[in-house]
């Protein structure tokens, strides 16, 4: 469990940190809490020559309100997501699912930033993100801009984020009596499936991570749903291509994500 | 007198474990030491057509680099010979260092790649190249004996490596299956599982030339095994030579037990470069190549007449090997669990017949139970499936088929069909407390309640009995072992009165330092503050067999008694000089010997002072206070209990909750409670692991698709409740503790509770197959809707 050899450089500022990507290209990587990137490593899965550490810049781990939306420094951990008392306030259904991800290791040091960036077709927030129609804010050297949570996802592992380019914020819409319902692979404890569902003023949104390639907004579900928790959830991987493995077939996903899509509605009340 | 047998003292060693002080090989760190990362195959098979090493070896800060070519001559060996039923050899070939000509499974050691630093020596292991043709694997024991199969070894035709029958004739029991009134047949793979110890293999091997003597720090279960086997069947040195070092080793499980080819590598390679090289596993490695447990393709049926009772129970397994024999591993399906196939029933007739094979697999030995969980997984789970099937409550069917009790003093041991006699046992004392703990007759009132409400709650059970400190050494050497397996124990009495003792067996997470210091202190009558236990050390025990098969405090614990009568004997014979009496008028008690019915005594310590000093002292008597002792017990021991699994299984997902769990279990008499409970939680723990969760998983390719924890699972704390446990105590008659061993029981007996416990969930729902270990959500929410 030794890394390949690489350089270390501490950014100690977004401009730092993205002219250092716009340097070094392919070869560099970002660093924030280290609880995805260091794994590949250690496995040499991931030999980057260049680590480019982003997580001690000030103030990217602060957590503000703005009007509408609660806005999420990219460099904040899922624990203090999960305790902020801002997030509980404004958007308590991402403070719900900040608990359940990985253990309190994990948690003290993954952050929103690097769980997204990452794009796990497992993890916990993109449902939430999804449901909750958030914005992500990224800047690179070219300047800033936002993207749709709905345009963010791309595929396993891939984003709409462009090489140079980092996160630096999550703006996340408040929202009150949201559910995320998780079915656990028994082995990582990452999602085999998560549900997040959300009210809004025409009905529900409701995310889906775990069962596709990346997570997804179940848009046929949340047009299907007149009340009847069960016949909405019916469409949730309409138009989906369900992910197979070791731990759930395709069949057996597709099925879980309509009892998890069910029971997140029903939760809702 | 007992002031410490029976209580639940606090384990001495735990301190130093839980502040981070316990000293593992991988904390050690010697002058001028370097470190050593192999080249693995990523193939299951293929043949080497060449190795080059020139750019490995020109990387800065690497010492040395080796092939199969360089060491190639040297195998580590089988520890147990089983032979054919035709009475022909087992195929034994041999097992490299590094592989030589083909790679045989994922893993497999090819180059070793010895460097200044770990990281210097991993990034050289990238820069050899090695030319591989893959060739088909085969992963599967029953695939493998197909006509057709790739061949692991060229050499042994259907890839058998024996195959094995033991009970009554095969003619009588077809006979008797054929006329039962109810056949119950199952057919099932009993997993591959991955060992998983908290701390990885480590071992460190430091060749001192200046007097031509070796120091191999390993983490093993048995020090003088590992010793024996490398310098007499590996390596050809002279043992005098060799020093083995296994302190302070976070658990084995069995996987420690064996000598791996990589403690026979470093230790050899020592001597070539004049250093000394440290290798440690790390988490990959072990689940590529720490032997795995399990793993058979089993046939098993029970015959019943129409009162239920057994007439005759018929077995057919292939168990799979891998691609080597690990030291014990053709023991594990034949001696080690056959021999189990009464159960605790009357079965009069049993016929089990095992082919072993290889695979292109990693080599499978001993997992905790060895054998004994496979064996004891098919009668529990025949049992509560031949109650469902015939609408016999699981609990009178047992009672139906029970042995009666038997102390094994007054009334006979219980003469099984399959070779061994059990010691001493009263099953349905533990059933019936298991019974009452679990309020069973209420269950079954809330199971048909719940149903109402479309909740799917199920029992389980099992009444299992074990077989533990494998014994004598005459008999298991008539049945191919290579070693005796017998304890030596030597208890040294200081001249003011403390005592080293030195046992052969090894304690990686038993709490040896505290149980066997209780009843030594007990049986000299002094402090167990007096008391030092110490093993892992070839230098300074003597000799030992290590532990593994619940063996310690039944085999090694008498060996130290019998060292302790010895002591107390001697010591008479000073005490009566002291004293002015003769031996037969002295009592020992509270740590003096007095004269019977009279004030005077003399203490422990004046009497191991005066053999130490030996001014006034008894004609002829040698001086000193120290005695070794080996002991080989007349017969293994037998614990047995009950255990019952609750759980509740979601009907939309399939996920199973084990709601409850109890234990109640009979492991003879107890030295330390805590210690005992503490074994049973943590066999119970990965019996239900084996159960709900665990299973290791090579794909067609024969590459391993479940080499880490994100996907192999591990049972964690919040998968269980709170277990249950209670105890009954059916002493061993025939060892001085009267105690019969609890590290397997736990693991041995849960298991099948656990899948009785689904079963039974769902059963009425009627056109449920028998479900596969591990019994996965998924697999449940199949059997529910097909
Ligand atoms: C044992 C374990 C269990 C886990 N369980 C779960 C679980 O149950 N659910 C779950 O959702 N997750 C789980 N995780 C993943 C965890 O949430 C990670 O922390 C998270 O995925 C990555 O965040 P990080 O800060 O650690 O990112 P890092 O590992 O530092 O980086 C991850 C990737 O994102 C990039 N990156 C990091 N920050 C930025 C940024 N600001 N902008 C652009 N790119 C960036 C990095 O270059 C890298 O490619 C688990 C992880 C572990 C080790």
């Amino acid at each position: 469990m030794i890394p390949a050899k690489f350089e270390y450089i501490k950014a100690s500022s977004v401009s730092e940190a993205l002219g250092l990507l716009d340097k070094h290209g392919d070869e560099a990587q970002l660093l924030s809490g280290g609880h995805s990137l260091i794994p590949t490593m250690k496995l040499r899965l991931n030999q980057p020559k260049v680590v480019v550490d982003i997580g001690k810049i000030p103030g990217l781990n602060s957590i503000s309100e703005d009007g509408s939306n609660v806005v999420i420094g990219a460099n904040c951990t899922h624990h203090q997501i999960a305790t902020s008392s801002v997030v509980q306030g404004g958007v308590n259904v991402l403070a719900q699912t900040a608990k359940e991800i990985g253990d309190i290791q994990v948690r003290n040091k993954g952050t929103i930033g690097g769980s997204l960036a990452h794009a796990d077709p497992a993890a916990d927030y993109p449902a939430v993100i999804l449901a909750s129609g958030a914005k992500i804010e990224v800047e690179g050297s070219g300047g800033k801009r936002t993207i749709d949570a709905t345009d963010f996802f791309l595929g396993i592992f891939e984003t709409a984020l462009e090489s140079n380019e980092m996160i630096t914020a999550v703006h996340v819409p408040k929202s009150s009596g949201g559910v995320y319902l998780k079915f656990s692979q028994p082995a990582s404890r990452f999602a085999v499936v998560g549900c997040a569902a959300i009210k809004n003023d025409s009905g529900v949104s409701v995310g889906l991570t775990g069962v596709a390639g990346c997570a997804y907004r179940a848009s046929a579900v949340e047009s299907a749903y007149n009340g009847d928790a069960k016949a909405a959830a019916a469409h949730a991987v309409d138009g989906v291509e369900v992910m197979g493995d070791n731990f759930a077939s395709s069949k057996y996903r597709a099925h879980l994500a309509k009892v998890f899509t069910e029971r997140a509605l029903n939760a809702l009340g | 007198m007992s002031n410490y047998i029976g209580q639940s003292i606090k384990r001495r060693e735990d301190d130093r474990f839980i502040t981070g002080k316990g000293k593992y090989t991988d904390d050690i760190v010697l002058p001028k030491m370097t470190h050593l990362a192999f080249v693995r195959s990523p193939y299951a098979h293929a043949k080497i057509n060449s190795i080059d090493t020139k750019a490995a070896l020109s990387h800065p800060g690497v010492v040395a680099v080796y092939t199969g070519e360089d060491c190639g001559n040297f195998g580590v060996p089988c520890g147990w010979q089983v032979n054919f039923k035709n009475g022909d050899t087992m195929k034994e070939p041999p097992h490299p260092l590094l592989a030589v000509g083909k790679a045989k499974h994922v893993g497999e050691n090819v180059v070793a790649v010895i460097a200044e630093t770990l990281q210097a020596a991993r990034d050289a292991a990238e820069l050899v190249e090695v030319d591989y043709e893959e060739l088909p694997a085969v992963t599967n024991p029953n695939a493998a004996v197909q006509p057709g199969a790739p061949q692991v070894h060229d050499d042994i035709p259907n890839n058998v490596v024996f195959d094995f029958a033991l009970g009554n004739p095969k003619e009588e029991v077809d006979a008797a299956i054929d006329g039962a009134s109810h056949v119950t047949k199952l057919n099932f793979k009993n997993q591959r599982l991955a060992p998983n110890a908290i701390e990885p293999r480590s071992y460190i091997a430091d060749y001192d030339v200046t007097v031509d003597k070796y120091t191999l720090y390993t983490s093993t279960q048995n020090p003088h095994l590992i010793r024996l086997l490398m310098c007499a069947f590996v390596l050809g040195l002279p043992e005098h030579k060799v020093r083995v070092i296994s302190h302070d080793v976070g658990g084995g499980f069995g996987s420690k037990i064996y000598h791996y080819s990589e403690e026979a590598l470093v230790t050899w390679a020592s001597k070539q470069i004049g250093r000394p090289i440290k290798w440690t596993s790390d988490r990959s490695e072990a689940f590529l190549t720490d032997a795995h447990g399990r793993d058979y393709v089993t046939t098993a049926e029970m015959g019943f007449d129409n009162n239920g009772k057994i007439v005759a129970f018929r077995v057919h397994s292939e168990a799979n090997l891998g691609a080597y024999l690990s030291t014990f591993s053709t023991a594990c399906p034949t001696y080690l669990h056959a021999t189990l196939a009464q159960g605790c029933y009357t079965t009069p007739l049993i016929n089990i017949d095992v082919t072993a094979t290889f695979t292109n697999t990693n080599p499978v030995d001993a997992y905790r139970g060895a054998g004994r969980p496979e064996m004891t997984y098919m009668i529990e789970h025949l049992m509560d499936t031949a109650a469902l099937e015939m609408q016999i409550d699981p609990v009178e069917l047992r009672k139906t088929n029970f042995i009666p009790a038997f102390d094994g003093v007054s009334q006979p041991g219980y003469q099984t069909q399959v070779a061994l006699q059990y010691d001493s046992g009263n099953y349905h004392a533990t059933l019936d407390r298991a019974l009452e703990m679990v309020g069973y007759d209420q269950f079954r009132k809330d199971q048909e309640e719940s149903r109402k409400n479309g909740k799917l709650l199920g029992i389980g059970f099992s009444t299992y009995i074990e077989a533990c400190g494998i014994a004598p050494s005459a008999v298991v050497g008539s049945l191919g072992a290579r070693a005796g397996l017998y304890e030596s124990a030597h208890v040294r009495v200081q001249p003011t009165g403390s005592v080293s003792v030195f046992t052969g067996s090894h304690s990686h997470g038993q709490g040896h330092e505290t149980s066997y210091a209780q009843f030594v202190a007990d049986t000299l009558g002094i402090p167990m503050e007096n008391v030092d236990i110490i093993h892992g050390d070839t230098n300074e025990v003597a000799f030992g067999m290590g532990t593994y098969g619940s063996r310690s405090l039944a085999v090694g614990g008498s060996a130290i008694m019998k060292s302790l009568d010895k002591i107390l004997e001697k010591g008479a014979k000073i005490a009566a000089h002291k004293l002015e009496a003769a031996v037969e008028d002295l009592e020992y008690a509270e740590g003096k010997w007095t004269v019977k019915g009279t004030d005077k005594s003399i203490a422990f310590g004046d009497v191991s002072l005066t053999a130490y000093v030996p001014h006034d002292y008894p004609e002829g008597l040698e001086p000193g206070l120290d005695f070794s002792s080996f002991y080989d017990p007349t017969n293994f021991t037998y614990p047995f209990g009950t255990h019952i699994a609750i759980v509740e299984i979601d009907k939309d997902t399939g996920k199973v909750t084990l709601k409850r769990f109890i234990a109640c279990d009979d492991v003879g008499n107890v030295i330390n409670p805590m210690i005992v409970e503490g074994q049973i939680h943590g066999g119970v723990a990965q019996g239900v692991g084996q159960a709900l969760l665990e299973g290791v998983d090579y794909d067609e390719n024969g590459q391993m698709i479940t080499g880490s924890f994100m996907d192999y699972a591990m049972p964690r704390a919040d998968d269980f409740p709170f277990f249950e446990t209670d105890r009954k105590v059916t002493p061993c008659p025939h060892n001085p503790l009267g105690v019969k061993g609890a590290g397997e029981a736990g693991a041995i007996g849960s298991t099948p509770a656990v899948a009785n416990a689904v079963m039974d969930a769902i059963s009425h729902l009627g056109g449920v197959k028998d479900i596969q270990m591990p019994i996965t959500s998924e697999r449940v929410w199949e059997a529910m809707n097909s």
